[in-house]
């Protein structure tokens, strides 16, 4: 868990202790990492105070236009839309993913041989990379090759319109960005089943406790940090997903799958407006830091409740 | 008597759940291994078939390699199967030097702001990335690292430095104190005890998360489609083209993905035990 490595590492080199030549040695050890994730992290400073420029990579000149950018992006209309997006996305992706890897992991408890197959196949999609997963899906829904369309025309469904249309791009996104991440969600509460300790079990069933009971009061709340771990690492990546939508439609079809993250890109890259779609990638950037934040206090709450501190 | 009747009935599902329990699982289990396995399945088959047999034929048809021939010989998609490798591998060597003392130190020393210092690279795996990379961009131009080597090297950084340092501390972690205060007593530099102890103790692990961490970077989408142009071309980027031409060869798009995906599968098979760990930044030791 996260709260784990917070502790005094037990028998640490305590550093009052020791002369200065090597108190100082963590910060040498640590410098060159730092310092190359420091020297990317330049950019973002570099964001903030463009965001209040009108800079621009078609454009010589720049100069300082106040909060004209932030005001901007607060009054207009596509802002909403596209927070709305972000939300969406990414409230249902991790949803379904929580679901479905949940439920799945549950049923891959018992240890058979077909489910300890099944436990290394189903890393297989997480491997791939949201770019390709989109080719792969195009191969599946195409609606003159694709097989899924096959299967539909037996149930009298012809030319399913899956990205294509305003009311299924969501749905299709989504299909995919589960296919690839389900089994993250998968691995993490499998790994929580296995740990459970086994006497509270026993007792339950000595005691004659029913299933769903063992389940409400046992399973879940024990298995309850390993989630919010699943939780916390879904739900960061979906609120800023980028690599499927652009794969996919490139946020439409119209602006229908235009979340932050590729407002921003079109607005910034494609229409070369930088400092304008700038704002909208600091709120982002808020959003999910301040979600973040929580769930770890939140994981670390309850996974020192699940040790029972 | 009325406990008694409960007590019989109750047993009477149970033996109704025992029958059914392992139809159910096995049939939910078989339903997910059709949604997550299928479309590898399908993308192997499109990758053998002829563009007519496409149309026409779903899992009986004539193989041919016309699909390879088209994305392997006279394209770029091998050079952007070589150069996606040179990106990622490069990214992962510079992540192992720079990163592995930076996890040893958070594992081992008590220092000031360790914990803030630790959350702040893990902090670098939730920032937005194309808020990161559009300055970039900006910088990159002006200073000639757009289109380089280097450039894309740097910038996976934020991709593998943060997976490695937090995997691997949690190995470093796990070693107790005493092999190196031992191996100290032995009369061992700190280096040495660094490199000859704890290294080899640390391996698989490394190893594991190391690999991964190359996955993540040879999947990355974002940073390589906005920081490179004409000379560096990586596998994600390129093989988008493949459908977005006007008359899309669906056999070619499952060849390119095939190619995509194959390495990562096998890779993905050698690291199984430290998988869930690696995933999870060593949240979860599974």
């Amino acid at each position: 868990m996260f709260g784990s490595s917070t502790k005094k590492t037990g028998g640490g080199i305590n550093y009052n202790e020791i002369p200065a030549r090597i108190r100082r040695r963590p910060y040498y050890i640590i410098a060159p990492g730092l310092l190359i994730l420091i020297g990317i992290m330049i950019p973002f400073i570099t964001a903030i105070f463009l965001s209040f420029t009108n800079y621009s990579f078609r454009l010589p000149k720049w100069g300082f236009v106040g909060l004209k950018n932030w005001i901007n992006m607060f009054t207009g209309k596509e802002f909403y839309h596209a927070l709305g997006v972000t939300l969406r996305y990414g409230i249902f992706a991790t949803a379904a993913e929580m679901l479905l890897g949940t439920g799945v992991a549950l049923l891959l408890r018992k240890d058979t041989r077909y489910s300890r197959i099944l436990k290394v196949l189903f890393t297989f999609p997480l491997m791939v990379a949201p770019a390709i997963a989109v080719l792969i899906w195009q191969l599946m829904t195409s609606n003159t090759v694709g097989i899924l369309e096959k299967v539909l025309n037996i149930f009298g469904i012809y030319n399913f319109p899956w990205a294509a249309s305003h009311s299924t791009a969501l749905f299709t996104a989504i299909l995919i960005d589960a296919w690839v991440n389900t089994p993250f969600v998968l691995l993490l509460v499998l790994a929580g089943i296995q740990s459970l300790p086994k006497s509270p079990f026993e007792a339950a069933a000595v005691d004659g406790a029913g299933a769903w009971f063992t389940f409400k009061t046992l399973t879940f709340p024990m298995l309850k940090p390993f989630m919010y771990i699943a939780l916390l690492f879904r739900l960061m990546a979906a609120l800023q997903e980028f690599g499927i939508i652009y794969a996919l439609t490139k946020g439409g079809p119209g602006d229908t799958l235009m979340n932050i993250s590729l407002t921003g890109y079109i607005n910034g890259f494609t229409y070369q407006k930088l400092a304008a779609a700038l704002p909208y990638l600091l709120i982002l950037w808020f959003i999910i830091n301040k979600t973040a934040q929580f769930l770890v206090k939140r994981q670390r709450h309850l996974a020192q409740q699940a040790a029972g501190k | 008597m009325e406990n008694q009747g409960q007590l019989v009935d109750s047993s009477k599902n149970k033996k109704i759940f025992k029958i059914l329990e392992p139809i159910g699982r096995n049939l939910g289990l078989t339903l997910f291994a059709m949604f997550a396995l299928f479309p590898l399945v399908w993308m192997v088959v499109c990758a053998f078939k002829s563009d007519a047999q496409m149309y026409n034929t779903v899992f009986i048809f004539h193989p041919t390699l016309e699909n390879f021939r088209a994305v392997l010989v006279g394209t770029d998609y091998f050079r952007a199967f070589f150069q996606n490798l040179v990106v990622a591998g490069g990214a992962v060597i510079i992540t192992v030097i720079a990163g592995v003392p930076c996890a040893y130190a958070l594992a081992r020393y008590n220092f000031k702001k360790k914990e803030d210092v630790a959350f702040q690279i893990l902090s670098f795996k939730f920032a937005p990335e194309i808020l990161v990379i559009l300055p970039i961009f900006l910088i990159f131009q002006k200073i000639g690292l757009y289109d380089t080597y280097f450039g894309l090297i740097w910038v996976y950084q934020l991709i593998t430095m943060p997976l490695l340092i937090w995997v691997v501390r949690g190995y470093f972690e796990d070693i107790s104190i005493e092999v190196e205060q031992a191996a100290q007593l032995d009369g061992y530099t700190w280096y040495e005890v660094f490199f000859k102890t704890l290294v080899p103790l640390i391996k698989p692990g490394l190893v594991a998360s190391a690999l991964l961490a190359f996955i993540f970077a040879w999947n990355s989408f974002t940073f390589p489609l906005i920081l490179s142009g004409f000379e560096i071309q990586t596998i994600t980027i390129t093989a988008l083209r493949y459908i977005a031409s006007d008359t899309v060869h669906y056999g070619q798009v499952a060849v390119a993905s095939t190619i995509a995906v194959l390495p990562e599968v096998i890779v993905a098979l050698f690291i199984q035990k430290h998988l869930v760990r690696g995933l999870s930044f060593g949240a979860v030791k599974g």
